[in-house]
C-alpha cells in the first residue's frame, strides 16, 4: 500500500512539474479561505454549478436523439416535435433525461435569481467585487439566451409563437429592425432555418460562452475572496500565518456543507421531475404539447415564467415617443430592466454592504422591489386584460410597478446614501 | 411589413381580452384501473383511430395495460401489420383537410395539450365528448359546448343519442344505445386511456419518484451528519 502511495506521490510530482495541479487545488479549494459565517443564501452558487452540469450532461444525451428538423413526417407532424416524443417514449430513460433538462431550465433560473438576491441582500456586488458581478450579469444574459434558444427546439406551439414574438421585437428597432429580424430568423417567418440556427446556438455557442464566463466569475471571486452576510472583509484581519482569522478552507468545510445543500436541492428538484414535470403549466406550457402550426395563433402567448417580469415591462409601454412606436420603447424597457442590474455596484452608495447594518429605507425599498418583481412576473403570465379579483385591472398596476422597478435603481444613489446605517463590526458575527 | 409584424406581436395578446371562462366537468380518475383503460383503448381504436392518428404511440406499448402481443393483434390492430408499429391512420391528411376544414389532430398528446387554467386535459376531453349537440348551421350538423364550431362531427351519436341546445342548456332529444350513465362511463374510460397515452410512463414515474425521495432522505441524514462532524470545531 505504501509503495502504491509513494508511486502516486511520484506521479503527482511528475504532473506538478508540468502543470499546476496541486497549486490550483490549493488556491481554489483546499486553501481558499471563505468566511465561516455563510448562511442559507450561500448555497445557490454551488447549486448553480450543479444545475449547469445537469443541463450539460442531460443535454448531451438529448442531442443524441433530437432532430432539429421542421419538415413534416409521414403523419404530418414536424420531425423535431416527433423526435422529442420519441425521446419521451422509445429512448430508454429518455423521459427522465428530458424532464431533468426541462426542469433544470426552470431550476437554473430559480437558483440564479436567489443567488442574485443574495448579492442584493449583502452588497456582494460592491467594491472590490464589481467584476464578479459583471461576469455574473454576463452569465445571466447568456442563460436567458440559452433558455430562449432552447425553448424553440421542441417545436411546439408555444416554442414557435414565443420565438416569433421575441424575434419580431427586433423589428421594432428603427430603420434596420425589419431586416434585422429577417436576418435573425434566416427566413420571413420562424422556420426550419430558425430551428437549426437556434439549435446551433443552444448546444454550442451559448454553452461555450457560458462556461468561459463561469470560469471568469470563479477566478475573479477567488482573487478577491467571498463576501459574507456581515459584508465585512475577512482579509483585513489576518492571523500570524497570513490566513484570515474568520476564514476557513473551502475544502473540507464548505464542500461538506454544500453536499447538504445539494441533497436538499435534489429533493426539491426530484419532486418536480417525478411528480409535477409540467410545473402546473409554468415549466412545460400546456399548448407546447401541440406541434408548431404557423397558421394557428394561440389565443394567449406567454413566455416561460422566468422571463415574465421583463415581459411585463415590455407591455407596460403603450405609448409612442419621439415619433417611434411604443413597441420599440417596450423593447428598450425590457432590455433596460435586465441590464440595469449590471449598474448596481455604482448605484449603491451606502457606507455598509450588508442589509444587516443598513437602515429602514433600504429594507423597505428592497422588500418593495421583490414584491414588484413577483407581481410583474405574475402579470407577465396573464393576458393584458387580466384583473385582480376580477376588479383591479392588471395593466395599469403593471405600469405603475414598472415605474417603481426603474425608480428603485435610478434613485438608489440617493436613498442608499441617505439611509441611517449601523456601524459594521470588525469581525464576522455568529448570527 | 412593419404593421403586419406589429399585428403579429400584439394580436395574440389582445385575443384573450374577452376573458372567457370555461366550465369543465371533472373526469373520473382511471389511472390504475387496468380493465377501464383496456376498454378505453378498444373504444379508441374503434372510433378515434379511423380519422385521428396517435403517431408517437406504438401498439406494443399497450403491454403496459396487461395486453399480450396476440391480444393486441387480434383485438386492436386494424390498419397495422406489426405490433411495433406506430398508431397511424389510413386517412389522408390532404383529404381530411378538405372534408373537415382541418386535418384531425394527432391524439397521442391531446390529454396534455388540452390542459388549461380551467382544468386538466382529461377534464376538457371528458366534457368535450359529452357536450355535442345538434346544430343545423354547421356543415356536419353538430356543434360543441367546449369547442365552439368544431370541425369534428359527433362520432358517438349512435351511443349517446342526439342532444339539442335549449335556452343554453343541453337536453337529450333522441336517446342513443347507451343510457346517460353508461355513456359517461364509456367516455371516462376513453379519456382515461387518452390520459395514459399522453404519458405512458407517468405511473412508473411517480412510483420511482417515491423511491428517489426516500433515497435522498437517507442521503440527507448522512450528509448532515458529515457536515456536523466537520464543523463541530468551527466557532
Amino acid at each position: 500500500m505504501s509503495s502504491l502511495n509513494s508511486k502516486l506521490q511520484d506521479l503527482l510530482g511528475w504532473v506538478d512539474a508540468r502543470f499546476p495541479l496541486t497549486a490550483s487545488w490549493k488556491s481554489h479549494v483546499s486553501e481558499y479561505y471563505a468566511p465561516k459565517n455563510f448562511n442559507f443564501w450561500y448555497f445557490f452558487g454551488s447549486l448553480a454549478l450543479l444545475v449547469l452540469v445537469i443541463q450539460i450532461v442531460t443535454g448531451i444525451f438529448l442531442v443524441m436523439h433530437f432532430k432539429p428538423d421542421a419538415s413534416l413526417n409521414a403523419s404530418g407532424v414536424p420531425v423535431a416535435f416527433a423526435s422529442v416524443e420519441y425521446i419521451m417514449r422509445d429512448v430508454p430513460w429518455g423521459w427522465l433525461i428530458r424532464y431533468m433538462h426541462s426542469t433544470g431550465a426552470s431550476a437554473f433560473f430559480v437558483v440564479i435569481y436567489l443567488h442574485m438576491f443574495r448579492g442584493l441582500l449583502y452588497g456582494s456586488y460592491r467594491k472590490p467585487r464589481e467584476l464578479i458581478w459583471l461576469f455574473g450579469m454576463g452569465i445571466f444574459l447568456c442563460l436567458m439566451g440559452e433558455a430562449f434558444f432552447g425553448y424553440l427546439l421542441p417545436w411546439g406551439q408555444m416554442s414557435f409563437w414565443g420565438a416569433q414574438v421575441i424575434v419580431n421585437l427586433f423589428s421594432a428597432i428603427p430603420i434596420i429592425g425589419p431586416d434585422l429580424s429577417v436576418w435573425l430568423r434566416g427566413d420571413y417567418v420562424v422556420g426550419d432555418a430558425t430551428l437549426n440556427r437556434f439549435f446551433a446556438f443552444h448546444v454550442i455557442a451559448m454553452p461555450l460562452v457560458l462556461l468561459g464566463l463561469v470560469a471568469a466569475h470563479l477566478l475573479a471571486l477567488h482573487e478577491v475572496g467571498s463576501n459574507n452576510p456581515d459584508g465585512v472583509e475577512i482579509k483585513k484581519k489576518k492571523g500570524a500565518d497570513g490566513i484570515p482569522l474568520d476564514g476557513i478552507p473551502f475544502h473540507p468545510y464548505y464542500t461538506v456543507k454544500d453536499i447538504v445543500g445539494v441533497v436538499v436541492f435534489l429533493f426539491a428538484f426530484s419532486i418536480v421531475v417525478f411528480f409535477m414535470p409540467e410545473g402546473g403549466g409554468y415549466f412545460l406550457e400546456f399548448n407546447n404539447f401541440d406541434p408548431a402550426d404557423p397558421l394557428k395563433t394561440p389565443s394567449h402567448i406567454a413566455p416561460v415564467w422566468y422571463f415574465t417580469p421583463y415581459y411585463s415591462l415590455l407591455r407596460a409601454v403603450t405609448f409612442p415617443l419621439f415619433g417611434i412606436d411604443a413597441k420599440f420603447w417596450g423593447v428598450v424597457a425590457m432590455g433596460a430592466g435586465v441590464v440595469v442590474f449590471a449598474f448596481l455596484p455604482w448605484l449603491d452608495r451606502s457606507p455598509v454592504k450588508s442589509i444587516r447594518y443598513r437602515g429602514p429605507i433600504t429594507k423597505v425599498m428592497l422588500t418593495l422591489f421583490v414584491i414588484t418583481f413577483f407581481i410583474l412576473g405574475f402579470l407577465g403570465t396573464k393576458s393584458p386584460s387580466y384583473a385582480f379579483f376580477g376588479a383591479i385591472p392588471g395593466a395599469p398596476v403593471a405600469q405603475i410597478l414598472s415605474v417603481f422597478y426603474f425608480l428603485f435603481f435610478l434613485t438608489m444613489p440617493i436613498w442608499s446614501s441617505l439611509d441611517r446605517c449601523q456601524p459594521e463590526p470588525d469581525r464576522v458575527t455568529d448570527k | 411589413m412593419k404593421k403586419l409584424l406589429t399585428i403579429l406581436l400584439f394580436a395574440p395578446l389582445m385575443a384573450f381580452a374577452a376573458g372567457a371562462t370555461l366550465h369543465l366537468d371533472a373526469a373520473p380518475d382511471r389511472s390504475n384501473d387496468i380493465p377501464a383503460l383496456q376498454r378505453g383503448a378498444k373504444t379508441f381504436v374503434n372510433y378515434c383511430l379511423n380519422c385521428h392518428s396517435a403517431s408517437y404511440m406504438r401498439y406494443n406499448r399497450l403491454h403496459d395495460l396487461g395486453l399480450s402481443d396476440a391480444q393486441i393483434k387480434d383485438n386492436l390492430m386494424f390498419t397495422a401489420d406489426k405490433v411495433g408499429e406506430l398508431m397511424r391512420t389510413a386517412m389522408q391528411r390532404d383529404e381530411a383537410r378538405i372534408w373537415f376544414g382541418a386535418p384531425p389532430p394527432d391524439l397521442t398528446l391531446i390529454a396534455r395539450a388540452r390542459a388549461s387554467e380551467f382544468g386538466s386535459g382529461a377534464d376538457w376531453l371528458y366534457t368535450y365528448l359529452r357536450t355535442f349537440y345538434r346544430d343545423d348551421a354547421r356543415p356536419t350538423g353538430w356543434n360543441n359546448v367546449v369547442f365552439a364550431n368544431v370541425g369534428m362531427p359527433h362520432v358517438f351519436w349512435e351511443l349517446q343519442g342526439e342532444q339539442v341546445m335549449v335556452d343554453h342548456k343541453l337536453t337529450l332529444a333522441k336517446p342513443g344505445k347507451l343510457t346517460a350513465q353508461e355513456y359517461d362511463e364509456m367516455v371516462a374510460d376513453l379519456v382515461g386511456y387518452l390520459k395514459y397515452m399522453g404519458e405512458p410512463v407517468s405511473e412508473f414515474r411517480k412510483n420511482l419518484g417515491v423511491i428517489v425521495l426516500i433515497a435522498l432522505s437517507v442521503l440527507f441524514v448522512f450528509a448532515y451528519a458529515l457536515k456536523r462532524e466537520f464543523w463541530k470545531d468551527i466557532h
